[in-house]
């Protein structure tokens, strides 16, 4: 045990300090649960690409494993970012509900609610963990299990803030509720742990966003776990957005449980980390339930993005659909390993999973691995993984009307990437996003394949 | 001074020469047919012309309008106006039509000096040239000749003529897998856009297509030659005789 205490000192001593100086209010259950959280870390510690692992084959943690990080216990008390500032960091739009986390604490001043609606809560976690501990407690951690994943403990160990959304059955959360975790500069490279918690009631309907972002360029290591649940008939729209500083660590996971009839979309858009590893799980526990994961990720230079995608078809009828496409450029490298599960219990389930990865750059990489695991008989389930460079003879085309190299490949590269950006539905969101990913749409080391 | 002017023009691809000595000269207002078999250059020539980075030029030289035209990048050849109508359409994975032909038309005009077109103005332009061309107007919102039909593909390269109004169009086989009233509309489209200010080669292996559109001259590609020139009789001749007859009159 003290070799495990010395390895993870820092964490230890963040540990400890966090329990120590947490405010009277915090209630008992959730000094029991980053408890156990914690004694659970220690045993796991950070994962290892040894073999058999597969979850972790292609994907080396041992940057952050070993690198020390400071926690920030409370919000910044010296210069935040201002109002103004924020809102250029991620998405926004008139009428938005919008919770500003800095260095993983709420924010009420950056954080505006343009008035509460009946049967919806929006609130942070740390708030309502004391508030409403009825709607908070039966379903913290529990679609989130830490029993197998460091990552997961570690996060619930150090479960403090975030954010905490709750739609009473059959009420509509009448605004798209933004979420934007902000990581400041600071002397020494700082670990945080946001947590979110989304339940939305049977036959409800919300729409959010999630955005980790940083207006720094330095190391950071940000380690979140969402956690939504999905109510009988409920419909879900979620969107993830990762605008990271390009030195950052990024290690998201997301578990989504739904009930019946239930409806889940969800888009991720991924820029920015030096690393990033993105776990999304969705079990599909009630007939009929139906889900679209969608992602797109642009990567540059040497970072390293790592998708984990699991959709577990548990009961009959359900249909999912995964798109996943990729744009890398300079020696980056993509991991995709998706995995769709129909369990025995599933008949006629629909699954399709496909992963798309345009390469810029010859020194660019990508492993992909879509499977399917099917054990029922009465099920349509198909899946792909392409890779490819810009075709030559269509850039020859686009320049034989006069356009140059560098806008037809944008153009090229914006209609591949269009794809994902166009299946979310909330207007301003889709538009920042065009705007977003046009913008970023690398034009050099571009090399052309495929033959005439 | 003539508009194209092409001097013992040779053209490889990898080790494999293609072109072995293609001259031509062609003025403003006149229309040309270069016919030949299957595998004789005449999509080569076309490429050479448009740019294409396959095909190295190993000998010869090519002035359009007076300046080295195979010292120009594709998109510039296209800027000074020259269009090719390719043998086979590209189809654009998520590029809408209607975004590629504005923004075709715009690099066009900046390059001219002209003021990009608004976005009203360049619909109401495009609209005209859907209706001239007979093209299902549901095409250009569609993303560029994806999905398309091998004729809808055709058509699509004619509206992209009667949109950019080049100097000098060169259709690929343009004709080739038309029905005969895609072929009348395409050819309607072609001779509309004839202008003494500007011409057009048309690149073809069967005769068919200059019955609606009469050429001024008729050049014989052959093995990478044109070994044989004349009027618009020369293509009647070769409808009733064969390549063969050319070959043999050459050796
Ligand atoms: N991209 C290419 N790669 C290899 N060979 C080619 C290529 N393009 C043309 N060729 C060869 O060059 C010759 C002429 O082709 P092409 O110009 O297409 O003839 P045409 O259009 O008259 O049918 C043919 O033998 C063809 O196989
Ligand atoms: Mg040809």
């Amino acid at each position: 045990m003290t070799q495990t205490l010395t390895k993870y000192a820092g964490y230890h001593e963040a540990f400890q300090a966090l329990e120590s100086s947490a405010p009277k209010s915090t209630p008992p259950w959730l000094h029991e649960l980053r408890r156990q959280a914690w004694s659970r870390f220690q045993q796991l510690g950070f994962p290892t690409a040894r073999r058999g692992n597969e979850k972790w084959k292609y994907t080396n943690v041992a940057p952050i494993a070993s690198a020390a990080f400071s926690h920030p216990a409370a919000l910044p008390s010296g210069a935040q970012p201002t109002a103004g500032r924020v809102k250029q960091l991620g998405p926004s739009a008139p009428g938005w509900t919008n919770l500003v986390f800095v260095d993983g604490h709420y924010s009420p001043a950056l954080s505006t609610q343009p008035g509460q609606a009946p049967g919806i809560v929006v609130d942070n976690l740390s708030k309502a963990t004391v508030s409403s501990p009825q709607l908070v407690q039966p379903h913290l951690a529990r679609q989130a299990g830490f029993e197998d994943d460091g990552f997961i403990a570690l996060n619930t160990a150090f479960l403090q803030d975030g954010a905490f959304i709750h739609v009473a059955d059959n009420r509509t959360a009448p605004a798209m509720i933004n979420l934007l975790f902000v990581t400041t500069e600071g002397p020494t490279p700082k670990v945080t742990f946001p947590r979110v918690l989304v339940v939305a009631g049977k036959g409800s309907q919300v729409s959010l966003v999630e955005t980790y972002v940083s207006p720094a360029k330095s190391r950071y290591f940000i380690n979140t776990v969402t956690e939504i649940v999905v109510g009988d008939g409920a419909n879900v729209e979620h969107c993830r957005l990762l605008l990271e500083s390009p030195e950052a660590f990024h290690v998201g996971n997301t578990r989504v449980y739904q009930g019946q009839d239930s409806t889940f979309t969800s888009a991720g858009f991924f820029r920015g980390a030096a690393l990033a590893r993105n776990d999304f799980q969705v079990l599909l526990d009630g007939t009929g339930a139906n889900c679209t994961v969608n992602g797109l990720y642009l990567t540059t230079d040497s970072q390293h993005v790592d998708h984990l995608i699991g959709i577990d078809h548990a009961k009959p009828h359900g249909t999912s659909r995964l798109l996943y496409k990729g744009i890398l450029d300079g020696k980056s490298k993509a991991v995709f390993g998706g995995t769709v599960m129909v369990r025995k219990d599933a008949q006629k389930t629909d699954a399709r999973q496909t992963d798309k990865n345009l390469l810029l750059s010859p020194d660019a990489e990508v492993d992909s691995k879509p499977s399917l695991l099917i054990f029922a008989d009465d099920v349509k389930c198909a899946h792909g993984a392409t890779a490819g460079h810009i075709d030559a003879n269509t850039v020859f085309y686009m320049q034989s009307r006069g356009l140059d190299l560098a806008t037809a490949s944008r153009m090229l590269i914006h209609a591949f990437a269009r794809e994902v950006i166009d299946t979310v539905q909330a207007e301003p969101l889709r538009d920042y996003l065009d705007g977003l990913f046009s913008q970023a749409m690398p034009a050099s080391s571009l090399r052309f394949g495929g033959t005439p | 001074m003539p508009l194209l002017v092409i001097r013992d023009l040779h053209a490889s691809i990898g080790d494999q020469e293609i072109l072995k000595g293609v001259d031509l000269t062609v003025n403003a207002g006149e229309v040309h047919a270069i016919m030949g078999p299957n595998g004789s250059g005449k999509s080569t020539l076309a490429n050479v012309l448009a740019g294409r980075p396959e095909y190295t030029v190993t000998k010869g030289s090519v002035q359009y309008q007076g300046h080295d035209l195979l010292a120009m990048p594709p998109e510039q050849r296209a800027r000074e106006g020259i269009f090719l109508a390719f043998q086979y359409p590209v189809e654009l994975p998520g590029v809408r039509a209607w975004q590629f032909l504005k923004a075709a038309m715009d690099a066009q005009r900046q390059h001219r000096g002209l003021e990009e077109m608004s976005a009203r103005d360049f619909n109401r332009l495009l609209q005209e040239k859907v209706q001239q061309v007979e093209i299902d107007p549901e095409l250009v919102k569609r993303n560029v000749n994806e999905g398309f039909s091998g004729g809808e593909k055709k058509r699509n390269e004619i509206l992209q003529l009667a949109l950019l109004e080049p100097k000098l169009a060169l259709l690929d086989e343009t004709d080739s897998g038309l029905d005969i009233d895609a072929l009348r509309i395409v050819a309607e489209g072609v001779n509309r856009s004839r202008r003494p200010d500007n011409a057009i080669v048309v690149v073809t292996h069967y005769q068919r297509i200059l019955n609606y559109i009469t050429p001024d001259f008729v050049h014989v590609l052959m093995d990478g030659r044109i070994v044989r020139s004349g009027g618009a009789e020369l293509a009647l001749e070769l409808e009733s005789r064969g390549y063969d007859w050319v070959k043999e009159a050459v050796s």
